[in-house]
């Protein structure tokens, strides 16, 4: 039974993570219905620029977190109106293209830094024995990770619910017409919708790159392990991001602790998450939590 | 007197001209009415106005501060709301949200403010609330205030898309064929709305509208649109008896 809840509580771990990953891409979907291909790499770019700054700076690791959410804040933001500002109302599919030209462009300038070829890990400034509880154990990074995580999520879900800026964002999900029509500045949202991602980001990497090493290529595949977890969700939806994100983290320890090694399987952990993706897909095809419009005819 | 004047508003789109040297007055407190047979440029007009749009050539003023360059959001913050002609809600939300996020512009309170949520965002959220019950009083949209938007019929749509509007406390007021689709009661009703704000709000209202009927009987004045050129303006009377007017409309006797 212990092993179970073991499976439980390291499902809640990755889960988390991949909710707060996802977070920043469901961000942007939801205000402007732009797929971010380079979502990877903004991850995998706060993780460094924290590891640079505790390390190399020698700044305290939580103040560098800040720093790092702060930089990545404005580093999107700027990414946004640079480069998407000027697509605004061109075909989707460009924007995509553009998207994937920020993650090439992103990829370049991270082989430039020793981050592309080396693998750095954080100094251990937490105990390193874990904590036991009835056969069940999780490391103190993990756990500080999930409550960062946990505080993050909450925080993110007030700001959309009760703050006038994440109202706005919601309205202009909603209708950009009506959103521009009631005074609200709509390229003022879509940056800020890129502003918070790039910060909720920053964090996913730092807490990825405690728990797993600073390794780029990990880094950047949580930019397409979030696919299936929004998809899942429901691409528009902040609540399903989370949800997702902690059915992936379970459905994939679960596979690991159960599946591998019977019958001769191995590695289904990277496999079934996608094979009940599909199943639900058939059933829900906006996901568990998307928006589903209802045309009247 | 704050007027609003379209002086030599020209809009192409690619060699094809929407509008052709455009000249507009909208006197303050009345309703001025803009018709023409489909493709006229009515709309285009409108878009010219809210900033969806920006003339080629030409100039738009309110006032004496210049719209012509304006975005949407600063069009509206000026005090220039808009019912659309095709219904823009925030479907997912209800009337009463529809209408509270209209009055977002409003919010000038800091993000510390919201916080802490007394003080001044109290206040101003209190304010708010007041103008939202008085407009839903006042387009009698009462029975519907809890429902969700996508799910009201589309005469009662179009009357929360003008009270959208209205929430914003406008000095001019932009309505894009607000009797489109609807029976002869729900015309009626609308029409009473109309008459209503500029009488009790002393609201400068553009309606473009395609019920002659209604024009001619609530309109202060009328321009005339056909190819995106003026060809008639006056009062509902004289534009009756223009015969360039009568041309447009019934083609050539």
């Amino acid at each position: 039974m212990s092993y179970f809840f073991q499976l439980v509580i390291s499902g809640i771990v990755v889960g988390s993570i991949y909710a707060l990953s996802a977070l920043g891409f469901v961000l942007i979907y939801k205000s402007s219905r732009v797929l971010n291909i380079a979502h990877g790499q903004i991850i995998a770019m706060g993780a460094f620029i924290v590891y640079a700054l505790t390390v190399w700076v020698g700044i305290p690791i939580l103040v560098s977190l800040l720093a790092s959410m702060v930089i990545s804040f404005f580093l999107s933001m700027s990414v946004e109106r640079i480069f998407l500002r000027r697509l605004i109302g061109e075909p989707i599919i460009s924007v995509i293209m553009v998207t994937i030209g920020l993650m090439s462009i992103l990829d370049g300038i991270i082989y430039l830094t020793p981050f592309g070829s080396v693998n750095f890990s954080f100094p251990s400034v937490l105990p390193v024995t874990p904590i036991s509880l009835g056969g069940v154990s999780i490391s103190w990074t993990q756990l500080v990770g999930v409550i960062i995580t946990v505080i993050l999520i909450g925080g993110f879900s007030w700001f959309f619910k009760r703050s006038t800026l994440g109202i706005s964002m919601r309205a202009v999900s909603d209708d950009q017409l009506a959103a521009m029509s009631i005074g609200i500045s709509v390229p003022r949202v879509f940056g800020l919708a890129w502003a918070m991602a790039g910060l909720s980001a920053a964090a996913a990497g730092a807490i990825i790159g405690n728990i797993t090493g600073l390794n780029f290529d990990t880094l950047r595949a949580f930019g397409i392990v979030v696919f299936p977890v929004v998809i899942l969700g429901g691409l528009d939806s902040v609540v399903g991001a989370v949800v997702a994100g902690i059915i992936m983290g379970l459905i994939q320890q679960f596979a690991s602790g159960y599946l591998d090694g019977q019958w001769g399987l191995n590695g289904t952990a990277n496999v079934l998450p996608y094979i009940i993706l599909l199943v639900i897909l058939l059933f829900k095809p906006h996901g568990l939590f998307g928006t589903h419009e209802i045309e009247r005819v | 007197m704050k007027t609003l004047t379209i002086s030599d508003v020209t809009l192409t789109f690619g060699g094809l001209n929407a509008l052709t040297e455009v000249d507009m007055r909208f006197e303050q407190g009345l309703i001025t009415s803009i018709i023409g047979p489909n493709g006229a440029g009515k709309t285009s007009l409108l878009n010219c106005i809210s900033g969806f749009y920006h003339p080629s050539k030409g100039e738009i003023h309110y006032g004496d501060r210049p719209l012509t360059n304006a975005s949407p959001h600063q069009v509206a913050k000026l005090g220039i709301a808009r019912a659309f002609q095709n219904l823009e809600l925030f479907r997912g939300m209800t009337v009463l949200d529809n209408l509270l996020l209209a009055r977002h512009h409003k919010l000038n309170y800091s993000f510390l403010h919201a916080l802490v949520h007394f003080g001044k965002a109290s206040r101003v959220e209190a304010e708010n609330r007041k103008v939202v019950e008085q407009v839903i009083d006042f387009m009698e949209l009462e029975p519907y205030r809890k429902r969700n938007v996508g799910s009201l019929s589309y005469g009662i749509q179009k009357r929360v898309e003008v009270a959208r509007a209205l929430t914003m406390e406008p000095e001019v007021l932009l309505l894009d064929e607000p009797m489109a689709g609807m029976n002869i009661e729900e015309k009626e009703d609308m029409v009473r709305f109309i008459m209503d704000i500029q009488k009790e709000r002393q609201t400068t209202i553009i309606l473009v509208e395609h019920d002659l009927g209604v024009v001619m009987d609530i309109s202060d004045n009328i321009y005339v649109l056909d190819f995106g050129e003026l060809i008639g303006y006056g009062k509902p009377s004289e534009v009756a008896q223009n015969p360039k007017v009568i041309e447009a409309y019934i083609g050539k006797g």
